[in-house]
């Protein structure tokens, strides 16, 4: 048996967690963990979707305490290695070392593509807690490769372990994943990966671009079950990956159970590319806006295409989801404004 | 001739301070201290003939006998390490790092309570910017959990702000309940490096109480700013404050409804252009601390 050509992370129970508004709940993490971890899968993710600290006003209050979907996860692994997402801004080390405590082994340190640097003592906090550390660098389709580089570089010099290419958006071609991930694998020393959404349709096809440029480690979600349009489906992947002849470590018929029976009854619609999705790939939006910005939109009567669109103009980066109320009321306002000038001309 | 006061730290909020503390009245900057030579700070004061030293605080204590107040704008532990210093020679700290070590104040909400204090905080940025919306809300009802989201231009943030991203979280959040006067508090900040770069801004969301009035609430908010807006003329509200319904799980418990106020912090342009809104407030504030020391020392006798 060769060795798996690439390192699997599932991200299920992190990234899914927005398509849910941060509802899972400790049986769900048990059973998807313990599905994901007989099938092979060596690396699953478990926090607040905007990671750890992300439970608030903001980004949406977490129905059960992340900390004790952590401690489940933990409990229900028996070979996979438990990774947890983490914001510098949102999240704080402290909160690190509470995951540490309940015995992950991954830290994922994110940060918007040009602010490598706020990562920095976290990522230093991570290796010193005995963690693997991973650089996530998001809405990483907003930059040039180069620039890129130059972010990645800094992770780098920190100690991560991994970089990440994290296309948050769904909004990279084939061509603007291929470029990103082989300019970083041929600058780091360090391992690079890819984090997909499937807003084009491209997702796992980036995901087989990305590998063939030279990344080592990529994500997945559980019937794509993520922000936005979801992301790349880790039971398709696999079966795409062995059909190319690449080994991914994971049982490909388990998996695609774990999806049918486990994941899939959580959000049955999951995978569908809806006008929504698309056009946050197409306006390049950050994915876990969506749902935010479905209920602001209903909330203020206004359309939620437009609000999408709106957003992408404005270039509103990850945590920024204060910025779709913010632009929900103002597209309001000019819609009143518009009716009353119409009004007034009408009876003029 | 205006009280004695030096400014430690050449960075972005130490040159913008310099160039506020030049127009007041009641302060005389006797002195600026950094430590590297070549830094634009300390060339920006030599400039405005302000005696600058490259060696820290031992080439400012060496020579500033009258000294009263100093402005600390370095890092949290840099302040942690000098705030004893400071002491030990009899000058009132007014600190504008994270580091917390005296009470958190803010203008306008709590200041009158700590003038007494020979070291103050004024907690960060952000906590300049919403903990004032907080108490509005909280001086007309009980606020269960506030939160706050701040988000600056990339550009606008230097490495001291980069390196203390996590003070920064955990010192807004406890002014949101030690100052504000919310049950609960949560800060987030977010950097965005849009070019032309964007104004400050920052949201504040309340949990409102059942029973809450809408009207009282809305208006306090109002003349909060109002009042904010009189010392930092760049602070308004992008649109009136939202209130909206719901069953929000707080971390304060349910909450039937919340307040969420935008704001958007345009700066005076001193140091860095209009969009570091976060440096001005920052810096305005220190200002009216440093005056209001003077005025209260005035007031009692003491030699100022």
């Amino acid at each position: 048996m060769t060795a798996p050509g690439f390192r699997l992370t599932d991200s299920t129970l992190r990234d899914g967690s927005h398509a849910i508004a941060h509802r899972f709940t400790i049986e769900q993490v048990t059973d998807i963990v313990t599905g994901l971890d007989a099938a092979g899968v060596p690396v699953i993710e478990v926090s607040h979707g905007d990671g750890l600290g992300g439970s608030s006003f903001n980004y949406g209050f977490s129905a059960t305490d992340e900390m004790e979907l952590v401690r489940a996860a933990v409990a229900a692994r028996t070979q996979a290695r438990i990774a947890v997402l983490m914001l510098p801004g949102i999240g704080t080390r402290d909160d690190l070392r509470q995951a540490a405590e309940l015995g992950i082994d991954v830290a994922r340190i994110a940060t918007h593509c040009t602010e490598a640097d706020i990562a920095e003592q976290h990522i230093a906090l991570a290796k010193q807690l005995g963690l693997e550390a991973v650089g996530f660098l998001m809405l990483s389709h907003m930059i040039a490769p180069e620039e890129l580089l130059e972010q990645a570089r800094k992770l780098e010099s920190y100690g991560a372990d991994c970089v990440y290419v994290v296309d948050s958006a769904g909004a990279m071609t084939i061509e603007d994943a291929r470029r990103r991930v082989s300019l970083l694998a041929d600058g780091l020393d360090t391992q690079v990966g890819i984090h997909a959404h499937n807003n084009l349709s491209l997702a796992v096809a980036n995901s087989m671009a990305a590998l063939e440029e030279g990344a080592a480690q990529i994500d997945g979600c559980t019937t794509g079950l993520g922000a936005g349009a979801g992301n790349c489906a880790t039971e398709v992947l696999v079966a795409a990956m062995q059909r190319s002849g690449v080994d991914s470590g994971v049982d490909p018929l388990r998996v695609v159970d774990v999806a049918q029976d486990t994941v899939r009854p959580i959000r049955p619609e999951q995978g569908v590319i809806d006008r929504d999705g698309l056009v946050m790939g197409y306006a390049g939006v950050y994915g876990s806006f969506l749902l935010h910005a479905r209920r602001a939109a209903e909330r203020y009567g206004v359309d939620t295409k437009e609000l999408l669109l709106e957003l992408g103009r404005r270039k509103v980066v990850g945590g920024q989801e204060d910025m779709i109320i913010d632009v929900a009321v103002q597209l309001e306002r000019r819609a009143a404004s518009a009716r009353a000038a119409a009004t007034a001309e009408a009876s003029a | 001739m205006g009280t004695p006061c030096a400014i430690v730290g050449t960075g972005n909020i130490g040159t913008d301070l310099l160039e506020k503390l030049m127009r007041s009245s009641e302060l005389d900057v006797v002195a600026m201290a950094g430590i590297d030579p070549d830094s634009s700070g300390l060339a920006r004061a030599r400039e405005l003939g302000v005696p600058a030293t490259d060696r820290g605080v031992d080439g400012l204590l060496e020579r500033a006998d009258d000294l009263q107040l100093v402005f600390e704008a370095t890092s949290a532990w840099v302040h942690r390490r000098n705030a004893p210093r400071y002491a030990d020679v009899g000058v009132t700290a007014i600190d504008l790092t994270p580091a917390r070590l005296g009470p958190s104040v803010v203008p306008g909400v709590n200041l009158d309570d700590h003038l007494d204090a020979n070291n103050v905080n004024l907690i960060t940025c952000g906590g300049q910017a919403t903990v004032p919306i907080v108490h509005a809300v909280a001086r007309v009802c009980e606020v269960p959990y506030a939160e706050i989201v701040s988000t600056v231009a990339s550009v606008s943030a230097g490495p001291g702000t980069r390196q203390n991203i996590d003070e920064f979280t955990h010192t807004t959040s406890s002014a949101l309940v030690d100052v504000g006067g919310a049950r609960h508090g949560k800060a987030i900040m977010v950097l965005n490096p849009a070019d032309p770069p964007i104004l400050m801004r920052n949201t504040v969301y309340c949990g409102l109480p059942e029973g809450y009035d809408a009207g009282e609430v809305t208006a306090s908010v109002l003349a909060m700013v109002d009042e904010v807006a009189a010392s930092v003329p760049g602070y308004r509200l992008k649109a009136d404050p939202v209130i909206e319904s719901g069953e929000f799980h707080t971390p304060g418990g349910v909450v039937p409804a919340r307040v969420i106020a935008l704001l958007e912090v345009e700066g005076a342009g001193d140091h860095l252009p209009t969009y570091a809104g976060n440096l001005d407030i920052m810096t305005a504030s220190a200002v009216r601390v440093g005056e209001a020391f003077v005025r209260a020392r005035r007031r009692a006798g003491v030699p100022a």
